[in-house]
């Protein structure tokens, strides 16, 4: 691989990293969603490091060119990353649509306890119609 | 008692369907008979509504006139208008979503509802004035005397002239036929959403195997898998008033989800508890 490129990438998968670090520190990413950025971009970084493991990755898939399969690894990390965030919001959706339901119809139930209890009230003690 | 009420409202069942204003006799609610607390105890009228103050007034007059002691709840999906002061003026109980959430999702909150108090039958109808109120009776009868758990207003049995577009004649004859096909009975009409559910349907729509978006054929292939029983009988459908549909503008959506959705429902094995 061409060192520049090397070069390129190795930064990249720093800043990566360190810019997921430093995301966390401050509470604008959870942990939970960090991992996925992390053992990406650790695995990148390993990729651009060690020619070794990247010429034996390029054998394995046939790849005649070593950038080809350090775009393809980034390319496939990535689908993961996305179908694991897929999943998250689904799942997210649904706790949604059930909080939706549950507050529509928690909300109705307070709403006629209220019109019970002003009935209620008013049947006791009349005088309290002149106040409201 | 019922069949007196049946027999006195016979006639307006097959009357014209856009003559749904009362003769002077029949606007009293003490002169008629009323169904629920006799032959429908427990029911409940669940109807979707999303921005829809022009139709719901008249919807809910409609089933004042046609079935004035089953409750009516209408679920508010997040409507920018005057939906839920109209239905509350008109006598419903109101449970009002905080934004819009689609048809299944607030249709879906009204069997949790239902369940969560009491109810062992629940009629689902649309809030747009298409679903005529007069067959409301029809359709519950059919529930409570048959062996039935889920009963289907069909606009295309019979001779009642509803006319769609081209593609919406399209889609229900393909999804109708699929229907059909891993139903082993005949579907007529798979996008209805005139029903009524009873017993352990009802608990079904509320869980969480229910689709709750766009619940049509996939709806009816999965109550059959879970082993429901579903007739359908022949209602009158009028067109929506504003011609607008729950599908409008995704339509490509629409076919993939339906499709998936069959599909998956097949493959998927039956829970326990159904």
């Amino acid at each position: 691989m061409p060192p520049r490129i090397r070069i390129i990438a190795i930064f990249i998968c720093i800043f990566l990293l360190a810019y997921v670090f430093e995301l966390v520190r401050r509470k604008h990413l959870n942990e939970e969603y960090s991992l996925g950025w992390l053992v990406t971009g650790s695995l990148m970084l390993i990729l651009s490091i060690s020619e070794d493991l990247l010429i034996w990755i390029s054998d394995l898939v046939g790849a005649t060119l070593f950038t080809s399969t350090l775009f393809f690894s980034g390319l496939v990390f990535l689908m993961i990353i996305c179908l694991h965030f897929s999943i998250r919001i689904s799942a997210l959706t649904n706790q949604v649509r059930t909080l939706t339901q549950h507050l529509g119809i928690l909300d109705y139930e307070k709403r006629t306890l209220e019109s019970v209890v002003v009935q209620n009230s008013l049947a006791k003690n009349p005088s309290v119609l002149e106040k409201l | 008692m019922n069949k007196l009420y049946r027999e006195k409202h016979s006639n307006a069942l097959h009357a014209d369907p856009v003559a749904l204003e009362p003769s002077p006799e029949e606007s009293t609610p003490s002169s008629v008979i009323t169904p629920s607390l006799i032959g429908f105890p427990n029911t409940l009228i669940v109807i979707p509504a999303y921005n829809e103050e022009k139709n719901i007034g008249k919807v809910l007059e409609g089933i004042r006139r046609c079935a004035p002691e089953i409750p009516v709840l209408v679920i508010n999906d997040g409507s920018r208008d005057a939906t839920p002061k109209i239905s509350r003026e008109c006598g419903a109980k109101v449970i009002s979503l905080p934004f819009n959430s689609g048809y299944g999702v607030a249709l879906q909150t009204g069997f949790i509802f239902a369940l969560k108090n009491g109810y062992t039958t629940v009629l689902q109808m649309d809030a747009d004035g298409q679903h005529d109120p007069r067959y409301i009776v029809d359709m519950l009868q059919e529930i409570q005397n048959e062996n039935l758990d889920v009963v289907i207003g069909s606009r295309f049995l019979g001779n009642n002239g509803y006319k769609t577009t081209f593609l919406k004649r399209l889609g229900m004859f393909i999804f109708g036929n699929l229907a059909s096909l891993f139903c082993g009975q005949k579907v007529s009409d798979p996008t209805s959403g005139f029903q009524a559910l009873k017993g352990k349907a009802i608990q079904f729509v509320a869980g969480e195997y229910y689709p709750p978006d766009y619940p049509d054929a996939d709806f009816i292939i999965m109550l059959h898998r879970f082993g429901f029983k579903t007739r359908e009988i022949p209602v009158i459908m009028h067109p929506s008033p504003d011609n607008k549909s729950m599908h409008s503008g995704k339509t490509i959506y629409y076919v993939f989800k339906m499709f998936l959705s069959i599909i998956v429902t097949l493959l998927r094995q039956k829970p326990k508890g159904f």
